[in-house]
């Protein structure tokens, strides 16, 4: 079936983008699997993005798609190529190295260059290309300069530039803005989204920044153990977690055991929801509620002792400028952080005093205990 | 106190804050530093510059003043044939090791680190042996009925034994196993810093192994080759121990020449005249090569 992404562009140029399967791939090194098992579906154009924290696997899996890790099984298909066999300079896809990997004893020009030459693109109209891409990265005054020239974020550009302009139909990148500072990564974020929307290309993003996943994706595959824990796009991802790991990894949040029985939840013995949870687990079994900050209530102590509501005591408030986080702490011992935007009269509750937390039944996120996970929640 | 008192005053009248003790710093700092580097600047006066000075004295003096004598002599066909010969073997046992010293540097770059060390060790162990031992060991090795003649002719690859030594092959034989470690060693020390990513972006930007090599690895590990080459090119030429036990009289070098007019003649002023010939036409390479990297880079450069 062919979509719109899938024809050939106007003027008989090859399609700008491939869609890439991948299908129970297992990379170990001795006992210990760096990838275990990972299939995934990426759709022709898509913006995707491999989330996870450090030694998840990230680096892994996209080393297996460019070609430089030989996984033990599996299946890598562009298209309907399968190109696990294939080496890496045939594969025709681009790539943006952590550390940029900008060869030092060329030009920049000379590193935008390169990928043409190799291609056996005419001088003229390498040279031609090589204008356009300073252009684009607004580097036009430094093709002479050498890369240890360069700052940081101008490498970064080059890095990008010099990746996407032999326009293969894959781009991949392992991390390429941490280096950069918080400012200049963010402006870099939207850059690259940007990038990507114009050149229209398979795009797979590595980070372990999980904001910076949610800024860029259009989905984001969460990693843990070598193994994709959960694909979805950012907002389901954030709302509809699947899974304890993914729900404490993802945005902030607060996790409290609590105990499912025949549909009715129930958290230090007390009835909890006045509704039941949406995906009912299996009877009885360990559960989690976790609960975002920004979805939380504060009450005062004398309001009505109803469903939705756990008591406790404030134990701080931080504020943050645009908003304030109050640390509530459970007479079992539990914090639940809540997230307000403050208006200028408001007076804090004081440290101490007794309140409730409510939160409406469709906000409250109840995820099985899995194995993965951390054990206690975070504060 | 009062130190502190002309701090402040000067800092007052100064145009900036603390400029003038800031800049007072700063001479500090500096009149330290020379402290610290006059020992061995004083050294080196004393050990190189000073000796070298006299030898070119020596080398423009006879008994009755000013000359040029000794310089005419080294005219002589004798003199530039020996250094034909100098430079012939030297260059050839500088692309010998280049041949050799290239792959065995790659090679141990690329291993673990334990195997690594132990390829190291097997280049380094020649520098544990005394040079005579090594020397005379080749002699053994490589003579009329040596071990290599007769294991060759008893594999049948050659009738006659062939002549290794005491001639211009056993000299270069001799001196590319010595001088092997000095092409390695800075090769391995620039190869190991060439991180594995570049090779990676090569290939993935469409390069196969062979032209990433030429192109990618071959350019970055250039530190480590440009050294290599000039120490082992530099160190040949005045090479003598080897080459006057394996070249059997029959290999004449620059460096035997001086000897000779040392011992032999006793003719200083001509001894010196070959010192000052091979010291300018090293330094004369040095800048040659310094040269040819610094606008090789500005090639690639464009
Ligand atoms: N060559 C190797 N030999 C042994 N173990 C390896 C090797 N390469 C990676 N690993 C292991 O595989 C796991 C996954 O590594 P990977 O580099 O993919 O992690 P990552 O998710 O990219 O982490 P980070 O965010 O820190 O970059 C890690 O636990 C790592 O120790
Ligand atoms: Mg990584």
């Amino acid at each position: 079936m062919a979509t719109p992404a899938d024809a050939p562009a106007a003027g008989g140029n090859r399609s700008a983008s491939l869609p890439i399967t991948i299908e129970r791939l297992v990379k170990s090194y001795g006992s210990f699997k760096a990838l275990d098992d990972v299939s995934l579906s990426i759709r022709s154009g898509e913006f995707i993005t491999l989330l996870g924290p450090s030694g998840s696997g990230k680096t892994t899996l996209l080393m297996v798609l460019a070609g430089f890790v030989r996984p033990q099984s599996g299946s890598v298909r562009f298209a309907d190529r399968e190109v696990v066999l294939l080496p890496p300079h045939k594969r025709d896809i681009g790539m943006v190295f952590q550390n940029y990997a900008l060869f030092p004893h060329m030009t920049v020009a000379g590193n935008l260059a390169y990928p043409l030459k190799l291609r056996n693109v005419p001088a003229r109209e390498i040279a031609g290309r090589v204008e356009r891409a300073l252009d684009l990265i607004q580097l036009s005054a430094f093709g002479e300069r050498r890369i240890d020239q360069l700052s940081g974020g101008q490498r970064q550009r080059v890095a990008l530039a010099r990746a996407v302009i032999f326009e293969p139909r894959i781009l991949l990148m392992d991390e390429p803005l941490s280096a950069l500072d918080k400012n200049l990564r963010e402006q870099m974020q939207l850059e690259v989204r940007r990038l990507h929307d114009r050149l229209g290309m398979t795009t797979v993003y590595v980070t372990h920044d999980q904001r910076e996943a949610l800024t860029m994706s259009d989905r984001i595959a969460v990693i843990n153990r070598g193994r994709v824990v959960q694909l979805d796009r950012p907002r389901e991802l954030y709302e509809r977690p699947s899974t304890h790991f993914v729900a404490s990894f993802i945005g902030e949040s607060s996790t409290l055991p609590i105990e499912v029985r025949d549909g009715r939840a129930s958290f230090a013995g007390a009835p909890l929801l006045s509704a039941a949870p949406a995906p009912a687990p299996a009877s009885s079994a360990p559960s989690f509620l976790v609960l975002r900050p920004e979805k939380l209530r504060l009450l005062a102590d004398a309001a009505p002792a109803e469903a939705n509501v756990i008591a406790g005591h404030v134990r701080q408030n931080v504020f943050q400028g645009d908003s304030i986080v109050t640390y509530v702490r459970t007479a079992s011992d539990h914090e639940i952080a809540i997230r307000r935007s403050l208006r200028t009269d408001e007076v804090l509750p004081e440290v101490g005093t007794a309140v409730r937390v409510g939160f409406s039944a469709e906000d409250a996120i109840i995820v099985p205990a899995d194995a993965d996970a951390p054990q206690t929640g975070r504060p | 106190m009062t130190l502190a008192l002309d701090q402040i005053a000067a800092g007052g009248t100064a145009s900036g804050a603390n400029e003038e003790a800031l800049r007072r710093q700063a001479h500090g700092e500096r009149r330290s530093m020379l402290a610290l580097t006059l020992p061995a600047l004083l050294l080196v006066g004393f050990v190189v510059l000073i000796p070298i000075g006299w030898l070119f004295w020596l080398s423009f003096v006879d008994k009755s003043g000013f000359t040029l004598i000794h310089y005419q002599r080294l005219l002589h066909p004798t003199y530039l044939l020996t250094l034909r010969t100098t430079f012939e073997l030297a260059f050839t046992v500088t692309v010998v090791c280049l041949l050799l010293g290239y792959p065995l540097a790659y090679l141990a770059s690329q291993l673990p680190r334990r195997w690594a060390s132990l390829v190291l060790l097997c280049v380094l162990f020649p520098f544990w042996t005394s040079l005579l031992v090594r020397t005379y060991a080749w002699l053994v090795l490589l003579q009329r009925r040596g071990l290599v003649n007769t294991w060759l002719q008893k594999l049948g690859i050659i009738e006659e034994p062939l002549r290794l030594v005491h001639n211009f092959t056993g000299t270069a034989i001799g001196m590319t196993h010595i001088m092997l470690p000095f092409m390695v060693l800075p090769l391995y020390a620039t190869m190991k810093t060439i991180s594995e990513d570049y090779m990676r972006a090569a290939a993935n930007l469409g390069a196969s192994p062979i032209r990433a090599f030429w192109q990618i690895y071959v350019p970055l590990s250039f530190p480590g080759l440009a050294a290599g080459l000039i120490v082992v090119f530099v160190l040949s030429l005045g090479f003598y121990v080897t080459p006057a036990l394996l070249g059997g009289g029959r290999v004449m070098m620059w460096a035997m020449q001086i000897e000779r007019s040392t011992t032999v003649y006793a003719d200083w002023g001509a001894a010196s005249a070959m010192g000052v010939v091979l010291l300018v036409i090293t330094l004369g390479i040095l800048w040659l090569v310094s040269r040819l990297t610094g606008s090789a880079k500005l090639g690639e450069a464009r």
